[in-house]
């Protein structure tokens, strides 16, 4: 059980008056100041402005008002979400600097709930990675042992939380850069359906990947903070129609009867012994709770990694060209228009970003976009397919979050093939553009904290919830008894 | 430069694009207007700033569907892809077009003189920033620095494909105009190629005569007039006719018009032609506007240039070729309306074709031009008085027997007209013998003396046929 208060039980005694927001900050201000410097969660730490929208806060309860259902919970953001007046850098140099004129959709909504964001969160450049190794200011280091990387790309928002930093934080999934740094970091992490979350004001990756999700020490905290942030935009034109589904109401209502099927193809191979024993001790309290537990296979899963390392790339080298020196960002000066460009991308981006910007660019190519991009998308569909049969028989499915527990620096930077393998067991629900989410349960044989999956269908956020309530309950009282 | 036109065949297809008359832009809330100083109608989309996303403006839709229909296309499901280039003016370093699935396929348009022209597809894509390039004469490659006005970037744009379906410079204008009277019927367009509101690109090559197969192609960009389209396809042409005639081969390029040169010059050959790396935009969702949608805006479709052309025809019993001028100037309803008050159908087509330019013609009170027709056709005015009545009724939008009374016009006694007339050949005793003679050149010296002896109110013709008479 974390030490820390969660973002419910501050919000709730914000709003009662009981405590007021900003002793609440500098509560939180006071561990940033006292670990941040070991862990580097942080790209900007923005204690002014926070100060400022705490008494606001405090001014409004003060004055009989009610400031939302996040008053006064601190929030830290991943510096790849934009926000207004404040340096957005998607941890590159080519954006240093760079102030966006407009908040992202979910910042604005974290606002007008009441929510007080304490900083912009570091992240693999661009949030292509899985370590934070690859960002351009610096790693963050997991705060259970920081001789470990804390997972990425969003290493940061997870490891802010883990550290006490703030109770909850946003970060975004592309390929699972919410859930495995929050396995990794012993947090729950969420990525919603794709077009749950407003994508505008998230500088694009994959653009039909990433979404956007929380971090939170409870799965409670992760179900408000959906509810806030996700909902239609009009601004996203991917954007499902509705509200969040009302997943907090449910996280009381158990797992009995729920069909719940364990992944055969994320058991196997690649993923470490004690981590998979984790997960079975999982399957067991679903099934001690009253859920059906089963082996399922879903074949299709098995290409998610190649299929993926074509879309994203193909994505990212498009979503990408925006930064050539002419509007924004980073220049850097030279003779001509075209060798500016080159020279500005050249200077602005890390190897990896260039990796995958080469790497998408060829697959776009003519003459080979049917060969890759082409059958990427078909085994898209296939990948769908095949979820859409197991969802037929079970409710929601079981897996690993990530292959093992958090690793030591730069033990995968030499071959970028290992670091991808990180993300095998959740690189399938981006591409299906389905619901899943990290809870932890538990911890490795090296006693770091392991995480444990919870997949769902597009919408299937109800059941994907009650799952995470009750494993978080079995590990709580496991701990407990241990 | 020149050819043999009864050796070689031109053959022409013609891309163009125009700007919709929306409120916004394609994909913003960013005002679509043309001017503005520098920079000013842009949003973050617009300038493709990190985090923006676009959302596709219903009014564009809507308007590029008009177009469809009125192009006898099928509107269909369609799809935006990403055409990926870098270039400073284009904001996100991609533009936002229609690749395999456009909004409208498979049309026509027919033109004035009755020839029919394919219509391969119409799309919708967002228009570019504007470079200016400071020093070294203007042009990019000797330029000190560009300054980039991105106002017009993500301007909605249609692009219109044409088949090869054109066989000479003036089919080439005809479609053109055409379309032009199309779009701005529709309300899609204002038209304007000067301003840039529409804009030409043309594909041609020439083959000679019977040949079946196509020949190379050459694309011409920056023809920005009906009167450059014609000069520009003239000039490439021949400039083919010669390569080939001398031996060598054409290759396919895109060729730049330059207006005070009059010449096509070479711009990029397509062997090294970028490749855009299309792929399906995936921050936008496919477009599917639904029969019910579509029928509603047929509906809602005013009646267009061809309709109008054969009504009138029809209508008036003047051959089809004749009345595109009339319908052009949107004076056919007038017309119509004038018919329907008596007026003799010939002649108020006539009037129509050769008297009423003035813009503001079509203001005329069909009643008024009806009775102007009218008192022409039952000898109250001569022709020449007529026109100039007509002139009056436009300029002040008065009645035509009050113009007629205040300008001293009536009808002239026949006797009279004889009398000035024998009095003239009286006079002119040796102009009267070299008439008698045939010398077609003094006629006038005749009609002129009579008119000014008249104060203008002789009829011309009228006294034509007095001297033949005279003449015996």
């Amino acid at each position: 059980m974390s030490p820390f208060s969660d973002a419910l039980s501050i919000a709730a005694s914000v709003r009662r008056g009981e405590r007021s927001a900003t002793e609440v900050l500098e509560e939180h201000l006071g561990r940033i100041a006292e670990r941040e410097p070991e862990i580097h969660a942080f790209n900007l730490v923005t204690d002014g402005p926070a100060r400022a929208t705490a008494a606001a806060v405090d001014a409004a309860v003060a004055a009989g008002e009610d400031p939302g259902p996040l008053a006064g919970v601190p929030v830290a953001i991943k510096d790849n979400l934009c926000t207004r007046g404040v340096p957005t850098t998607c941890s590159s140099r080519i954006l240093e600097g760079w102030r966006p004129p407009y908040d992202a959709t979910v910042v604005q909504r974290l606002a007008a709930a009441g929510a007080v964001a304490v900083g912009k969160t570091n992240l693999d450049e661009f949030a292509m990675g899985s370590s934070t190794e690859n960002s351009a200011f610096g790693p963050t280091r997991n705060p259970h042992d920081t001789s470990r990387v804390p997972g990425g790309s969003s290493g940061g928002s997870a490891a802010a939380v883990a550290a006490g930093f703030a109770p909850v934080s946003l970060g975004s999934d592309t390929g699972g850069s919410i859930r495995q740094p929050a396995a990794l970091c012993g947090v729950v992490g969420v990525k919603p359906t794709y077009g749950l979350v407003s994508r505008l004001g998230l500088v694009a990756f994959g653009s039909s990947l990433d979404q956007v999700g929380p971090f939170a020490h409870t799965v409670a905290d992760a179900a408000l903070v959906c509810e806030v942030v996700g909902g239609h935009d009009p601004g996203d034109s991917t954007s499902l129609p509705g509200a969040f589904p009302s997943v907090s109401e449910h996280l009381s209502d158990g797992v009995a009867g729920l069909r719940v099927g364990i992944v055969t193809e994320l058991m196997g191979e690649g993923v470490a012994p004690d981590v998979a024993a984790r997960v079975r001790a999982a399957a067991d309290a679903l099934a001690g709770a009253g859920a059906t537990v089963e082996e399922v296979s879903v074949p299709a899963v098995t290409f998610g990694l190649s299929a993926y390392y074509l879309v994203a790339p193909a994505e990212a080298s498009s979503n990408l060209a925006r930064y050539d020196g002419v509007r924004f960002g980073n220049r850097v000066d030279a003779a001509t228009t075209g060798e500016m460009m080159t020279a500005t991308r050249t200077a602005g981006f890390g190897d990896e970003v260039k990796r995958r910007i080469m790497l998408g660019t060829f697959v776009l190519s003519a003459g080979y976009y049917d060969a890759f991009y082409g059958t990427a998308l078909k085994v898209r569909t296939l990948m769908r397919q095949d979820f859409d049969t197991a969802y037929e028989s079970y409710d929601v499915l079981l897996s690993p979050t990530s292959p093992t527990t958090a690793f030591a620096f730069g033990a995968k930077t030499a071959d970028p093939m290992t670091m991808y393998l990180n993300d095998i067991c959740t690189i399938p629900t981006n591409l299906a553009g389905h619901a899943a989410m990290s809870v932890p349960f538990g911890t490795g044989d090296d006693g770091l904290p392991v995480g444990v999956q919870v997949l769902a269908p597009a919408l299937g956020e109800v059941p994907m919830f009650r799952t995470a309530a009750v494993l978080e309950a079995a590990a709580h009282a496991e701990g407990g008894a241990a | 430069m020149s050819f043999d036109h009864d050796a070689w065949e031109i053959v022409v297809g013609l891309e163009v694009h125009t700007e919709l008359l929306t409120r916004t832009k394609l994909f913003s809330s960013a005002i679509n207007e043309f001017g503005g100083e520098p920079n000013t109608h842009i949003d973050p989309l617009t300038l493709g700033l990190p985090g923006s996303l676009p959302v596709l403006n219903e009014q564009a839709v809507e308007l590029a569907v008009r177009v469809g229909l009125a192009l006898n296309c099928t509107v269909q499901r369609s799809v935006f892809a990403r055409k990926n280039y870098f270039y400073p003016d284009l904001p996100k370093d991609y533009q936002i077009s229609q690749f395999d699935l456009p909004i409208c396929a498979e049309g026509s348009l027919e033109l004035p003189n009755g020839k029919v022209v394919g219509i391969e597809r119409a799309h919708l894509e967002e228009d570019t920033g504007k470079s200016t390039h400071v020093g070294g004469g203007g042009r990019i490659h000797d330029a000190q620095h560009s300054l980039v006005d991105y106002n017009r970037a993500g301007v909605p744009l249609l692009e219109i494909v044409g088949k090869p379906d054109l066989r000479s410079a003036e089919d080439a204008r005809a479609y053109v105009a055409e379309l032009r009277s199309v779009l701005v019927a529709v309300g899609a367009s204002d038209g304007k190629l000067e301003e840039g509101s529409m804009r030409v690109d043309c594909n041609v090559s020439v083959r000679r005569r019977g040949d079946t197969e196509l020949g190379t192609r050459c694309e011409i960009k920056n023809v920005n007039s009906l009167r450059s389209l014609g000069r520009a396809i003239e000039y490439e042409a021949a400039r083919q006719v010669d390569l080939i005639e001398a031996g060598e081969r054409v290759r396919q390029q895109t060729r730049h018009w330059n207006e005070d040169d009059g010449r096509t010059h070479t711009l990029r050959s397509k062997e090294e032609a970028d490749d855009y790396r299309y792929f399906p935009e995936p921050d936008l969702v496919e477009v599917d506007p639904g029969p019910e949608w579509v029928e509603r805006v047929r509906a809602a479709l005013p009646m267009l240039p061809a309709a109008r052309r054969h009504r009138l025809s029809q209508e008036t019993g003047v051959p089809l070729e004749r009345v595109a001028l009339v319908v052009e100037r949107g004076l056919d309803d007038l017309c119509l309306a004038a018919v329907g008050h008596g007026a003799d159908p010939e002649r108020t087509v006539t009037h129509a074709e050769h008297n009423l330019s003035d813009a503001r013609a079509g203001e005329l009170d069909p009643a008024h031009f009806a009775a102007l027709v009218t008192m022409e056709t039952g000898g109250e005015l001569t022709a020449t008085q007529a026109k100039t009545v007509l002139a009056e009724m436009v300029e002040t939008g008065g009645a035509p027997a009050e113009i007629a009374a205040a300008k001293g016009f009536e009808a002239m006694d026949s006797g009279e007209l004889e009398g000035i007339v024998d009095g003239l050949i009286a006079a002119h005793p040796d102009e009267w013998q070299r008439y008698c003679e045939g010398d077609g050149k003094i006629t006038g010296f005749f009609v002129g003396g009579v008119m000014k002896a008249t104060g203008g109110k002789a009829d011309g013709k009228a006294v034509t046929a007095l001297l033949q008479a005279r003449k015996g």
